[in-house]
Order: structure tokens, then sequence, then C-alpha cells
């Protein structure tokens, strides 16, 4: 095979450095998509070697073949499918015994391989030396040590890719299991050798006996009776070995894979390391919470500190714009223009760029530390109590500052569901523009007692929605198993990487919609419709929330930018003294109904890129019903304990 | 074997860590109706034994070791307290007392046994607290009379990994679990067999980090839940604990 094109995946666990190789590899000849129908990010990239072109796959974290979790199945489905020409297994030298886990899966799918023995360094501070050409030699495969964040061994890395391709190694023998095990693994794998499969037969054998589902269906829809074969081979292993079969073929695996390490391991005297003794106080019963709230306000603050700074600098700047604009095109159709075209543009920088890049670079840092894992491992029981594991605390926190990229950082919750859930009841926390509504309005006209009893509603009414959506959505709850990342430096080119992807992704995807949405919002206006909008929903706005007829209107340019409903209300009211067009229930009725009725057209967008349209409007619906019905009550409700 | 008295003091615990509060050696001694200081010293006996974290003032939490020694009897004492209520029709305030007096002389033979005909009763019927999980190696009941069978063979000591504590260490006995999580479990190596020494406890019955095959794991309490991790009973628990009044105590929960 003298190809110049080669396809090469990267495969590890989760936390072993495989991004890091992979951007040292591709530098910026990357780019990041979505696998087909997941919202798992597929980066790819093109690296020139050896007069080669190598299109490299950076595969999701993944610790088996069993096909547990979307990024799992995403694996094992790219593998099986789409064989790329060689696969580089990661692997942390750090953690060898784990590790190896997954590499002797994959030695059973036969595929041409490369082991980087990554992040050899943090092995040997952790006492452990590891002799990588006497593993290479059991593998059957080449065993490169490698550092990725320091460009460490890449090169040889790729020379033995090179070399693989070629095939000048030798194909190992799969890994023996022990006897009892073997012979039934070799006789159930004869058995198949009548089936038509795209993968070896000894693989299919080991899963079918682990009891694959996937397996199972594609072999017994060809030859059924070999269902029977699969069930007398179980229970044989079964009554051998005492555990079930698929236990026990894990067992064995994992046996193999102690032999291996230890064998190839040489132990210095184990030491408590740095990260031990951090932990002690970061996951502490008490110093750890302490950490944990000082760390998230630091964030919170310097996140939103430096959005709301370069929001009002570009906010300015726009408004800079926008006078010199009218000014040398006077006219309404030329205000139109504006209104309609410019102004979503302006609504949709002002948002993304001060807000989302700072957060997405706070998150990956945290990400990046391991502290991620830390808070996730304090919010764990308390977050159990509305259903979620501990990483979901993360959006939740995060959309007080704003929703959008709150959203897209739901993506840390392993399946689609929680994922889903997680971001509904993201978009119900109130972010900063609505606390702007809140606390403008409510707290000082009010009282602020007033405006903390809206933040206590929405906290339940979160709280009791998603525990609501997890009994209506169908699936098992999945609980935290994660594992606790050894704490390291972030590094910059990696964060600065993952904000300007996320960026771009944002611009392509939500810009659009937003600039649809106000210029059909502004066309309506122009037109008249909006005056008939408001008529049809007085029957709402005034009758039922008791709210002014103007309100209609506002409600519906809140839904660009929600802090502009009190901008609005103030000019299309001709005060900013709301006491005096307003009562303290009306002013109670519409910051809630403003706090719950729809996300921002942002956040839609983002639902809307994350999980379908069709999701992200049902989304929509079911918080403006929610609006109106509970508005309408907590208005009779007020107005029957005597408030006015 | 401890003797019935670590019996009593290893329940009488385990009632009170049930609710989540450390064991306080006033309650104790109330409970159980002896003095103080010999709560005091029996407790310190428990510690050096290993079955129970003891702290001045503070109390006594009963460890991964000690509560796989008191899930033993609590589990005799309620599956007793089903059977006598529901297949005798005992009264319900009744059945706590008789179930005290007959559960040190129950076999685990005769609790396996109830617990099958009683189709895996959840709780107990007078306070309706959780019934210990069967620590046998079952997927389910159609196992159960074999397992039994192996686990008086070779007897051992088997608790939830969700009830060790910190520093404890301990090797996965089996994973009870559905299929996702039992093939996540496994992948992630609590495979039977693997020694795991837990590093840190979440509070608030959060997670439990473990530190397993050279890396570290945190799982959700659930998760904990459903791996049975067996206890190496290196420091059994010694005869000869001072005397502990058998009959006449005050026990908690009667139903009035």
């Amino acid at each position: 095979m003298t190809s110049q094109h080669l396809t090469i995946a990267l495969i590890g666990n989760a936390n072993v450095g495989k991004s890091a190789i992979f951007n040292q590899l591709t530098g910026l000849h990357q780019h990041v998509s979505n696998w087909p129908g997941k919202t798992v990010e597929k980066a790819e990239g093109t690296l020139a070697f050896c007069g080669r072109v190598l299109d490299i796959v950076d595969l999701p974290g993944t610790y088996g073949l069993t096909a547990y979790s979307t990024d799992e199945s995403i694996s094992r489905e790219y593998i099986t499918s789409s064989a790329p020409d060689v696969l580089i297994n990661v692997v942390d030298a750090a953690a060898l015994e784990r590790n190896l886990f997954l590499t002797l899966e994959l030695l059973e799918l036969q595929p041409h391989m490369v082991v980087a023995l990554n992040q050899v360094d943090v092995a040997e501070r952790k006492g452990l030396n590891i002799d990588s050409e006497r593993l290479a030699r059991i593998l059957g495969v080449p065993v490169v040590p490698t550092v990725g964040t320091r460009n460490f061994g890449l090169q040889s890395l790729m020379d033995e890719v090179i070399r693989v391709s070629l095939g000048r190694y030798q194909r190992s023998s799969p890994i023996k299991y022990s006897s009892d095990l073997e012979s039934r693994v070799r006789q159930l794998a004869d058995t198949l050798e009548a089936v038509n499969l795209s993968f070896p037969k000894r693989w299919a054998a080991l899963r079918l006996l682990e009891g694959d589902n996937g397996i199972e269906a594609l072999v017994y829809k060809e030859k059924p009776e070999i269902e029977a074969v699969v069930q007398r081979l179980r229970s044989e292993i079964e009554n051998v070995t005492g555990e079930d079969a698929g236990s026990a073929l894990a067992s064995e695996l994992y046996t193999i894979a102690h032999r291996v390490s230890s064998d190839v391991t040489a132990h210095d005297v184990r030491k408590q390391t740095f990260g031990e003794r951090v932990d002690r106080l970061a996951l502490h019963s008490a110093i750890g919470y302490v950490m944990m709230v000082l760390v998230i306000v630091f964030m919170f603050y310097s996140v939103f500190f430096l959005g709301e700074h370069i929001s009002s600098l570009l906010d300015q700047g726009f408004l800079q714009i926008k006078s010199a604009y009218y000014s040398s095109f006077p006219g309404d159709f030329a205000g139109f223009i504006w209104a309609g075209l410019i102004e979503g543009v302006v609504a949709g920088t002002t948002v993304a760029i001060p807000y989302i890049v700072p957060f997405i670079i706070a998150l990956s840092i945290l990400e990046d530390t391991g502290y991620l894992a830390r808070i996730a491992f304090l919010m764990d029981s308390a977050m159990h109590k509305i259903g979620f594991h501990g990483k979901g605390f993360i959006p939740l926190m995060l959309g007080f500052g704003c929703n959008v990229p709150a959203c897209l950082g739901c993506r840390i919750m392993e399946t689609g569901r929680e994922r889903l859930i997680c971001a509904f009841a993201t978009s119900l926390v109130p972010c900063t523009a609505r606390s702007i509504v809140i606390m403008g309005m409510v707290a000082v006209y009010v009282g602020f007692g007033w405006a903390a009893v809206l933040y206590i509603i929405d906290f339940i009414i979160i709280f009791a929605l998603s525990r609501l959506a997890f009994k209506v959505l169908p699936g098992e709850p999945t609980g935290l198993v994660m594992e606790m990342p050894r704490y390291r430096r972030p590094s910059l080119d990696k964060t600065m990487k993952k904000a300007w992807v996320n960026l771009k992704e944002f611009v392509y995807t939500a810009f659009p919609l937003i600039i649809v949405g106000n210029f059909s919002i502004q066309l309506s206006n122009v037109v008249g419709l909006l005056s008939i909008v408001q008529l049809a929903m007085s029957p709402v706005t005034v009758l039922w929330l008791g709210l002014p007829a103007v309100t209609g209107i506002v409600l519906i340019f809140g839904i660009l930018r929600k802090e502009m409903t009190m901008i609005l209300l103030a000019s299309l009211m001709g005060t900013t003294n709301f006491a005096l067009v307003m009562t303290p229930v009306q002013m109670f009725v519409f910051a809630f109904v403003v706090m719950i009725y729809i996300p921002c057209i942002a956040t839609i967008a983002v639902l809307a890129k994350e999980f379908g349209l069709k999701r992200a409007a049902m989304i929509s619906f079911v918080e403006v019903s929610l609006a109106i019905v509970l508005g309408g009550i907590v208005h009779y409700g007020l107005v029957l304990l005597g408030f006015s | 074997m401890s003797t019935d008295s670590v019996q009593e003091y290893l329940e009488a615990i385990h009632a009170f860590n049930e609710t989540g509060e450390p064991a306080k050696t006033t309650e104790l001694a109330e409970k159980l109706a002896v003095s103080p200081p010999s709560v005091t010293e029996m407790l310190k006996r428990l510690a050096e034994d290993g079955l129970v974290e003891y702290e001045p003032y503070k109390g006594a939490t009963l460890t991964g070791m000690g509560m796989a020694y008191a899930e033993r009897i609590v589990r005799k004492h309620r599956l007793l307290e089903r059977y006598l209520h529901d297949s005798l029709g005992l009264k319900r305030e009744k059945v706590h007392d008789e179930a005290c007096r007959l559960e040190h002389s129950l076999s685990d033979d005769v609790a396996d046994a109830m617990c099958r005909a009683l189709d895996q009763p959840a709780t107990c019927p007078d306070d309706h607290n959780p019934i210990p999980p069967c620590s046998l190696e079952v997927k389910d009941c159609d196992d159960c009379v074999a397992a039994r069978k192996k686990a008086n063979d070779r007897p051992r000591l088997v608790t939830q990994l969700s009830n060790l504590r910190t520093g404890e260490e301990a090797v996965v006995a089996f994973v009870r679990a559905g299929n996702g999580a039992y093939k996540r479990l496994l992948d992630m190596g609590l495979t039977q067999g693997t020694r795991l020494r837990v590093v840190n406890v979440a509070p608030f019955k959060g997670p439990v980090e473990i530190a397993v095959r050279d890396t570290r794991l945190a799982l959700g309490r659930g998760l904990a839940s459903f791996v049975f991790v067996e206890i190496s009973e290196g420091k059994a628990p010694r005869h000869g604990a001072p005397p502990g009044p058998h009959s006449g105590r005050r026990w908690r929960g009667h139903a009035q």
C-alpha cells in the first residue's frame, strides 16, 4: 500500500493527552464539526509528513468498546466501519493498567496500531519507569514514549505510523485468554466463519459472549441458530468461572492488563503526590466548599466584569457607527435597514464576543486544570436532588451569567437526555439580562424582598420542572463515573484554540437565526403587524396578567434581548419611573413573565444548534405557556391576597 | 465471630448512623441501657478492631467493616419483622421486640429463605427503614440457594462500596447493576478481585473517590452501592466484650 493519503485515528481514555497530541500534529490545519447526529465534537486535521498527507481524526475519550456512552459508541462505530489506515492508541503511562484494557480490546479488532505511551514525564515523577520496548514486544505493536504537551516523541511516533501503514510490522496474534475462556471464544469464532461480518470473527465472538445488543442483532438476523450456541457457551463460562460471561471476560482482560503493566513497570517508592495534598483540601467537607465558592465567584466576576466592559465598549462603538449612519442616511427606509439588518448583528456580537469568549476560556481552564472534576465531585449529591449528577452544576451556575454559553456548556453531560434536560433547566436560570429587569424594576420600586421572592420562585420552578423532565423523558439515569484527573497546568494554546473554535461555531449557527428573528420582528413593526399582535395579545396581557397593553409589544421585543424589555417599556411609557405608571403587582408580574417566558433569541439559536429546531421550539413553547399560566396565577393570587 | 453484645452495639450505632449522624456516647448509653463510661470503653475497643470510627464528643460511625457486620444483623432483624408481620400476622408494634429476641439465633440460611419467601422485601414494616441488600452474589432469587451454599463454604465479609470510609481497603466481590452501569463499571476496571482503596468520601451522601489500578475514580453514591466489596477480616472483632444487657433496653422506633 503506497497511497499518498492515510487516515489516522487517535483513540484513548479521557484525559490522557490525546488532544494535545492532536493539536501538536495538526497545528492550525484542523476543523471541528459534530459527529453525524450527535452533539459530540469531531475534530479532524491534516498533517503533511514524509511526502504523504495524513488525515487525522481525534476520537472522543473511550474506556472500552462496549458502547456504553455516546462517546464510546462513536469511537467503536468509527473503527469498525471506517477502518482507519493506522490507529494511534494514546495511553497514559502513569495509569498503564487501566489504559491497557482498551489497548487489549483494540488489539482484538486487529487494526494497524501504534501505541503512544504518553505523559511519561508525569509517570516518572510518580516514580514509574516503563520499559516501552518490552511493552512493544508483548503487545506486538510499536510503542513510542511521548509527551504530547511538549512535542516530545511525536516525530518517532509518526515514523512508526508510516512504517505500520506500509505493513512492515507483523500483526501480532491476539491476546490469549486462559484456556477455559480461550477454547470457547475460538469455538464461537469458528462458528461465526459462515457469517458475513465487516470485523474480525474473534472480536464478534467476544462481544456476543459479553451480550452486546448491537452485534447480537447483526449476527442473529443472519444466523438465528447461533444464539443457542452463544447461550450454551455463556452458561459454560459461568459454570467454570463462577462469574457471568461478561464479567469473566472483562476480569480476564484486566488480569492480562495487570500482568503486562506490572511486567513492564518498575516502581520507585511511592510518595504522596502534590495532587493528593491539594485534594485533601480541595475535597475537604468544609474547606473544599469554601474553595469552590471562591473559585466560582472569582471566575464569575472576572468573566462578567470583562464581558460587561467589552460589551459596553462594543455598544458604544456600534452607537457611534449608528449615529454616523443615521446622519448620512436619513429617512425611514434607511432607519429600517439599520434596525432590521444591522441591529441583529449588533445584538449577536455584543452577546457573543464579550461573554462567550471569556466564558469558554474560563471553563476550559477549569477543565484543563482538573478542578472541574472536583466541583462535580463536591456537588454530586446536591445535584442528585434535581436528577442530575455533579457535572450538571456547572452549566446551571454559569446560566446566571448568560444562558448562551451555559447551554453550550451542557455538553459536559454524558447522555443526550441529560444534556437536553440540563439545557432546559439552564434556560430558566435568571441571566444577567433578566436580573437587570428584576433588580431595576422590582427591587427598586417594589422592594428588595420581592425581588428575592422572584428568584426563589424561579429556583422552585427549575427544581420542579427538571424533576418532571427526568420523569417524563425516557432513559436510565446515569450515575457519576468519572476519572479524577491529575492537576495540571492548562495550556494557553489549547485554550485559545478551543475558544476560537467555539466562537466560530456560534457565529455560523446562531447569527443567521438572530438576524432573521430580528428582521421579522422589525418588519412586522413597520407594516403595523405588531399593533395587531398587541391587540390580539391583550386578552392575555391585560385581562389575564393584568398588565398595561403596551407590554405585548415589549415582550415580543424582549425575545431579542431581555434587558431591552425594561428600556423599551420606559420609552413607550414615557418615563423611567415605573412606579408612576405601574402598580407594584403589575411590576412583579411583569418581571416574573420576563424571567420565564422565553429564552432570548441567542439562547434559542444555541438550543437549536445543540438539539435541533424542534426541541428548541418545544422548550420555548413550554416556557411561554408556563410564564402565561403562572403569571396569571401570580397576578390573581396577589390581588386576592389584597395587594394592588 | 462477634458476640451478641458487639452485635447489639453495631446494630445500635447503625440505627443512629442511618439518620446521617454519628452515634453519641450518651445516646448509645440510653438506648442500650448501660452506663456512658462502659459505652466509651466499648467504642474504643470497636475502634481498635476497625469496626467504628470514634471521635470523643462527636460519636461513633461504622466503618465499612462495621457496616458489613451490622447489616448482617439488621437484615435479619428487619426480615424477621417482615415475616412476623406479613406471614404470621403479628401486630406492627409487636414485631420489633420479637425480632430482637430471635435475630441472634437466626441462621443465614433461614434468613435468606425468608427473604426468598417474602419476595425480597425492601423495607421493614414498623418504621419503613430499608432492609440491607442481600450480600450474596446473585442476579435474582433463582440463584439464591446455590449462592447461599457457596457463601457457607467460603464465608466472606461483603458490603457495598458506598459503605466504606476514607482510607479503607477492599476487594471487589461482584457488581450488581443494570446492563449499562454494569459494563461501565467493568470497563473502568472494577472487575472481580480488584483491590481498591477509598481516598475521599464527599459529604452529604456525595460520591466516593477510590484509588484503583493506579488511577482515581469518582463514583456517584448510587453507582458505588452497586459494587459489593469483600473486606478482609484481618482484625476480627474479639470476644469477651463487656456484658451488654440483652433485655430491658429501650429501642428506637416503637410505633405507638
